[in-house]
């Protein structure tokens, strides 16, 4: 462990679970819902939230000590939004189709309370270092909700994972629905995203009795 | 018919919250009390009403394809679309710094009940999102921009001032621990966003339907405000027998 010190790798590890930035934190959530319909677009949009996130941290940490209190928030969302146009261009360059699905979306990581929730309470008062670190472990812990929910909504809904059918094929009847199994279209709509996102807090929260709320 | 139509349609069937989801964080984070809620929803119909129109002007005329054609023909060619995001953000942020400043001067008693809420705004998704989906839905004019901007806003201030309502409600319920607050909400607003999925047929569902189905949700609505407002009473005589209790 001689890159990551104790202290460094529980940075990492922490959002992952318990200091998740969607389930405990409660940052980020209008993106996590809207766009994991299909595991794809939830990968997708994970690694772009990951390299903004890691970057961006890296960025306001650096100027932290040149940026003036009163219009650090401007400050920080052009540094954001540049970082979402490159990945915007990039995705529109190298994955066009996908582009397409997650539209608005992309543009919607700037406001994206993760990444200046991440701003405010973490890189405006560390280095980039363990900005950076800080980044990467809570982009990872926002990920791994995107990727669960969005394989939950694509198996039980579209019967497929990242576009591979998996249950068999629904026309033919073979495989699982040979047996009389039928997809779930209402995993696709969008409120079984909100639903989905509570079970996941309901199970995180009934495994650590520590993290329920008062009220 | 067109302005009623997309009035309508962005409140009911395109609601910020429970059909895209926008404005989540705060949605969440600031809905434990009715009376922020309600701050804090009247400020974003606010934004999203001035910066709606503002953003449709820029994109008109700055940002896409063919748009700067207005300075001269030689500028015909060029495209700045890529520039839409870090320009609607920095139009919203400097607007929210704008109208908040002309707010403190002019009315200080709407200042004071919309004040705190003003900065929250501007990493609101929910104002971001507005803009950009104005954008992407192609809104043909000035009027409807505003329209779409007013409506949509209405839609969050429904939505939020709905779960607030519940969630004050929601604390007297026996909900299982580890569902408490967070998971509870998420599930309601789920529940509610069901709710609000069959207001998709009011497009659809032919020009008669749409005015009985209005006239009957609002009766329906008034009865459930009466059933809040017997329950509450009950419970506030209940809190007042446990707070007797615990004096004595």
């Amino acid at each position: 462990m001689g890159l990551l010190s104790k202290k460094d790798t529980k940075l990492i590890t922490d959002p992952f679970a318990d200091n998740n930035p969607i389930t405990i934190q409660v940052l980020g959530i209008c993106s996590a819902l809207a766009i994991t319909a299909e595991l794809k677009a939830s990968i997708v949009m994970s690694i772009s939230v990951l390299f903004v996130l890691g970057v961006g941290n890296v960025v306001i940490s650096l100027m932290r000590n040149i940026i003036p209190s009163k219009i650090r928030i401007i400050v920080q969302l052009i540094v954001v939004a540049t970082l979402v146009i490159i990945v915007d261009l990039v995705l529109k360059a190298f994955a066009y189709e996908l582009s397409k699905t997650l539209g608005a979306f992309i543009g919607l990581i700037i406001t994206n309370c993760i990444i200046m929730g991440r701003f405010e309470a973490f890189a405006l008062g560390n280095g980039p270092w363990r900005s950076f670190l800080d980044g990467i472990g809570n982009a990872v812990g926002y990920g791994v909700i995107l990727i669960i929910v969005g394989f939950f909504r694509e198996l039980l809904g579209a019967g497929t994972l990242l576009g591979i059918p998996v249950l068999g094929d629904p026309i033919e009847k073979t495989g699982l629905y040979a047996y009389g199994y039928e997809n779930n279209g209402f995993m696709i709509m969008p409120p079984m995203a909100l639903i989905l996102v509570g079970l996941i807090i309901w199970v995180q929260r009934s495994r650590n009795k520590a993290l329920i709320e008062e009220h | 018919m067109e302005h009623v139509e997309l009035f309508f349609k962005s409140i009911f069937i395109d609601n910020m919250v429970f059909a895209t989801f926008l404005g989540m964080c705060s949605y969440l984070a600031v809905s434990k009390k009715v009376s922020t809620a309600f701050g804090l929803g009247a400020a974003v119909i606010f934004v999203l009403a001035v910066t709606v129109p503002l953003n449709w002007l820029l994109d008109q005329y700055i940002l896409r394809e063919g748009a700067l054609v207005w300075l001269g023909p030689e500028f015909a060619e060029y495209d700045l679309s890529f520039l839409s995001f870090i320009m609607f953000i920095a139009t919203i942020a400097t607007m929210v710094q704008l109208v908040e400043i002309i707010v403190e001067k002019f009315s200080p008693a709407l200042y004071n009940s919309l004040g705190i809420f003003l900065p929250l705004i501007a990493v609101n998704c929910a104002i971001l999102g507005g803009s950009l989906f104005m954008q992407s839905r192609e809104i043909a004019t000035l009027g409807l921009a505003l329209n779409y901007g007013i409506g949509s806003g209405i839609g969050w201030f429904l939505a939020i001032l709905a779960i607030a309502a519940i969630r004050e409600k929601i604390r007297y319920s026996a909900v299982p621990p580890a569902l408490r607050g967070l998971g509870i909400t998420f599930i309601i607003t789920g529940l509610m966003a069901i709710g609000f999925m069959s207001f998709g047929g009011m497009l659809t569902g032919g020009d008669e339907g749409e005015d009985k189905e209005q006239t009957e949700i609002s009766n329906e609505k008034n009865k459930e405000n009466k059933d809040i407002v017997l329950k509450e009473d009950i419970e506030n005589k209940e809190l007042a027998g446990m707070t007797i209790e615990i004096e004595k």
